[in-house]
């Protein structure tokens, strides 16, 4: 029964890369805006639907996972609800964002090799300059730019989104 | 002298003819003066990664030779003090990334990081190592892939994929995290790889090697229970005296033969002795197609690599292929039959060892069709370079041996059989036994020029009384590719394909001594050749102790029952990316005669293909027909396009509705009842 359950699942997951695969025309020039979006729904690019890709758009697998691979944009591991993007650009590295890199990382408990809660909540990643520099340091939470961050704001950023969610579920 | 010097440049003071050379580099090696590269091969695209070929060019300043196409007036210079310095550097920082655990690697002596450090005289590196090992792949059965070895120069990445069309592996990540792997790391034996090999014949390092299975077959030899006999494939003879410092294309058959026995090999056979078996039953096959005129094109069946290939990207053509074993798969059973039947061993004491120009013939003896009762037909594959290393380290002096001759009948051959290792030579093979059956009358000539040379597909067309044959020889599987799409096109009139998927056919195999030149190529398939026009028989059907053995041991003769029991075999689609068939409706105990696989691979599962199994399996319960009917599920027709795709029988289904596969299983059934 859970194979049978599995796929159903499956079949509703590449329902959506099939309309994205036709909105670009199969056209394999453009594999990299094909991973945008289907990253885009996602959050992360399962290998299977890379795998379907590279049949649908007659290219071996090893170019799609080269390009899902080479730029840093692209995740092929699941990503957390939320996205902190923390800038470590020259500026922001300057006015401290190593410290507020750390406070995260203690308060969610992750690491260099470790970029995604257990709980599937949170994504840190660092991020080379967003062209804020004068907002040094800058921490962007979804699509939300805060300067000048200090690593007790950084932590009560995350506060309040477990706040929130925890609100949400007990509603 | 004006005239002359509009098309000559000058490379380190001397004057250099420019002939159509695509880059400087190849000027320059014309003109004698060795560049050193790593990602620089004439038959693959120019890559420029490696920055060892960097030459100064006047006015232009210092250049990656490789890339840039040479004009007439340029000023080259090609080892100043400041290249030479430039090539150390890139040297030292690809060590800094190495393991440089040269003595343990498989390409010790025989790698050009090796041989270029030393020529640089690179003694210590200046950059601090951060060389972190990674876990070394030995999940295929016929490549090693260690990646602490690999230099980045992408040789492998880009063979896979302009000559073969596969790209199994590929460069993943960026920058100092690069690597050259199978796509979503997984192991080679788990994607599309078929195991040809050609990566690691272009790997100037050790990050690819053929897998070393020496040590067992020393086991067997010093076993005493075991008979141990040895097959040797016709491409061996002509490259096997290359490692002991030959030229290439000598034919070094005696010797090979004497070796074996020093080494402890109970008989020496030849693998033609089974090509020739090949040439009869496959064109047998094909007089009977033709006749019928069904199943054409037929494509050869003797390379493994080729027939991996064709399972996993053209399914639809399967039937296309002959059914005929490859000679090695062929010559296994027969020899372990006759000799247990004659008594002299034991079938499951009869160890079978097959020396091959080819690491995809490993893969090959290790498939479950060429396994009875738990006992493989054929036990090992060892490659030239592996029966290179054995013969120096059971410490024989090859080149002072006195040549032997073989072990009888089975080292007994045609000229036909040993023109296997050559590409063309199948195809002239066959058609020396075709044409003379189809014309009832002896071939005055036996030669077919037309269908030698070193082209990568060759077609020719002949006239057999009236009757029109139209052939191709193929080899490399990125044009064997073009043919296939030839033939899906609908409008191919072909008769008959010999496809090899290495370069030049055996003679240019993975399992050779490293080579990456024509010229070595052309050497080897000329000595086969000459030895061809050396021996007493050139056709096959006169091989006379072969005849015997058909008639001693085969009973039915060529194409009979115990011929198509020992000698042929089937085919079934592979999933690109690791994967089985799945019985979904298989009623144990009888032997269904009709197979309906439904592809419930990604595309077609979308299309409904999930649905559909659920009803071929109500309609075949429904209709009592389990006992006749086995149902499957299977991974990709590789139809992704066309879905949903289901076979029944040979026949495959395309867009395929219910009331189609209803259809077509009750026709079928028809057939087998009438």
């Amino acid at each position: 029964m859970t194979a049978k359950n599995s796929s159903l699942t499956t079949s509703r997951k590449f329902d959506k890369v099939c309309e994205i695969l036709d909105k670009n025309h199969h056209d394999p020039a453009r594999l990299i805006p094909i991973l945008q979006q289907v990253q885009d729904f996602y959050r992360y690019l399962p290998e299977d639907v890379l795998t379907f890709i590279a049949t649908s758009l007659s290219t071996p697998p090893s170019h799609v996972y080269g390009v899902a691979t080479f730029y840093a944009h692209f995740t092929l591991k699941p990503k957390g609800k939320h996205t902190i993007r923390l800038c470590d650009g020259t500026a922001c590295h300057v006015r401290g964002s190593e410290k507020n890199l750390n406070a995260l990382y203690e308060r969610l408990k992750l690491s260099p090799s470790q970029h995604t809660t257990d709980d599937m909540l949170f994504t840190v990643e660092t991020v080379s300059c967003l062209g804020a520099c004068g907002l040094a340091p800058v921490i962007v939470v979804d699509e939300k730019v805060y300067g000048s961050v200090t690593p007790e704001e950084a932590v009560a950023l995350v506060e309040n989104i477990i706040a929130e969610e925890n609100a949400a579920a007990a509603a | 002298m004006i005239e002359n010097a509009a098309n000559t440049m000058t490379i380190n003071g001397m004057a250099v003819p420019i002939e159509g050379e695509r880059n400087i580099l190849e000027v320059a090696r014309k003109a004698g003066i060795e560049i050193p590269t790593f990602c620089y091969h004439s038959e693959l695209s120019i890559y420029g990664a490696c920055r060892l070929c960097l030459v100064e060019i006047e006015g232009r300043g210092i250049q990656a030779s490789c890339s840039v196409p040479p004009e007439s007036g340029f000023v080259v210079k090609t080892h100043t003090e400041e290249i030479r310095e430039m090539r150390r550097v890139a040297l030292e920082l690809m060590l800094a990334d190495h393991d440089q655990n040269c003595t343990l690697c498989p390409r010790n002596t025989n790698c050009k990081l090796q041989t270029l450090t030393r020529q640089f005289g690179v003694e210590n590196v200046r950059f601090k190592r951060r060389f972190q090992p990674k876990p070394v792949d030995r999940s295929s059965l016929s490549l090693v892939r260690d990646p602490n070895k690999c230099i980045l120069c992408g040789d492998c990445v880009r063979a896979c994929e302009e000559i073969q069309s596969i790209g199994a592996i590929g460069f993943s990540g960026r920058g100092a995290n690069s690597c050259v792997v199978p796509p979503f790391n997984k192991n080679l034996a788990d994607v599309e790889c078929v195991n040809c090999g050609l990566c690691s014949q272009v790997c100037p390092v050790g990050a690819l090697t053929p897998r070393d299975d020496v040590d067992q077959v020393w086991h067997e030899i010093n076993n005493p229970e075991k008979f141990v006999v040895v097959q040797i494939a016709p491409a061996i003879r002509v490259a096997i005296g290359e490692i002991f410092g030959g030229e290439p294309g000598s034919v070094e058959m005696g010797r090979v033969a004497a070796a074996l026995r020093l080494i402890g090999f109970d008989q020496v056979y030849d693998t033609s002795f089974a090509a020739d078996m090949t040439v009869l039953e496959e064109a047998h096959e094909f007089i009977e197609r033709k006749k019928k005129g069904e199943h054409l094109p037929q494509f050869t069946s003797c390379c493994p690599a080729w027939v991996k290939f064709a399972e996993q990207f053209y399914p639809d053509l399967l039937p296309n292929l002959s059914s005929c074993r490859s000679p090695m798969q062929m010559f296994s059973p027969v020899i372990k039959k006759v000799l247990s039947e004659t008594n002299v061993a034991e079938w499951k004491n009869v160890v079978s060892v097959a020396i091959m120009p080819c690491t995809a013939k490993k893969y090959e003896c290790k498939q479950e069709k060429f396994y009875k009762d738990n006992i493989p037909d054929t036990d090992y594959v060892l490659t030239t370079q592996e029966l290179g290393r054995m013969i120096k380290a059971a410490g024989v002096n090859f080149n002072n041996l006195q040549p032997q001759s073989l072990d009888m009948p089975f080292g007994f051959k045609s000229g036909a059989g040993v023109l296997f290792g050559a590409t063309g030579g199948v195809t002239e093979a066959v058609l020396r036994c075709a044409v003379e059956e189809l014309k009832g009358v002896k071939l005055d000539s036996v030669e077919f020029q037309e269908v030698r040379g070193m082209k990568d597909t060759r077609i020719a067309e002949f006239n057999v009384d009236g009757m029109k044959l139209k052939l191709a020889v193929v080899f490399g599987l990125g044009a064997a590719r073009k043919i296939c799409d030839w033939i899906r096109s609908g409008d191919c009139d072909l008769d008959l394909i010999e496809i090899m998927a290495c370069p030049g056919g055996c003679v240019g195999g993975a399992g050779q001594p490293v080579c990456y030149s024509w010229e070595t190529r052309t050497k080897r398939a000329d000595g086969l050749y000459c030895s061809d026009k050396m021996l007493q028989l050139h056709k096959s059907q006169d091989n006379h102790l072969l005849l015997e053995t058909y008639k001693k041991y085969l009973d039915g003769g060529i194409g009979g029952h115990t011929a198509h029991e020992l000698l042929h075999t089937q085919y079934r689609t592979k999933r690109r990316i690791s994967g089985l068939i799945m019985p979904v409706l298989d009623d144990a105990g009888t032997s269904p005669r009709l197979h309906v696989s439904v592809c419930v691979g990604t595309s077609c599962f979308i299309r409904g293909s999930q649905t559909l199994l659920k009803q071929i399996v109500e309609y075949v319960e429904s209709r009592n027909l389990v006992n006749l009917v086995q149902v499957e599920a299977t991974f990709c027709f590789e139809q992704c396009d066309k879905g949903p795709t289901v076979s029944v029988g040979e026949q495959v289904v395309t867009a395929a509705t219910f009331d189609k596969i209803a259809n077509a299983i009750t026709a079928e059934l028809d057939a087998v009842v009438v």
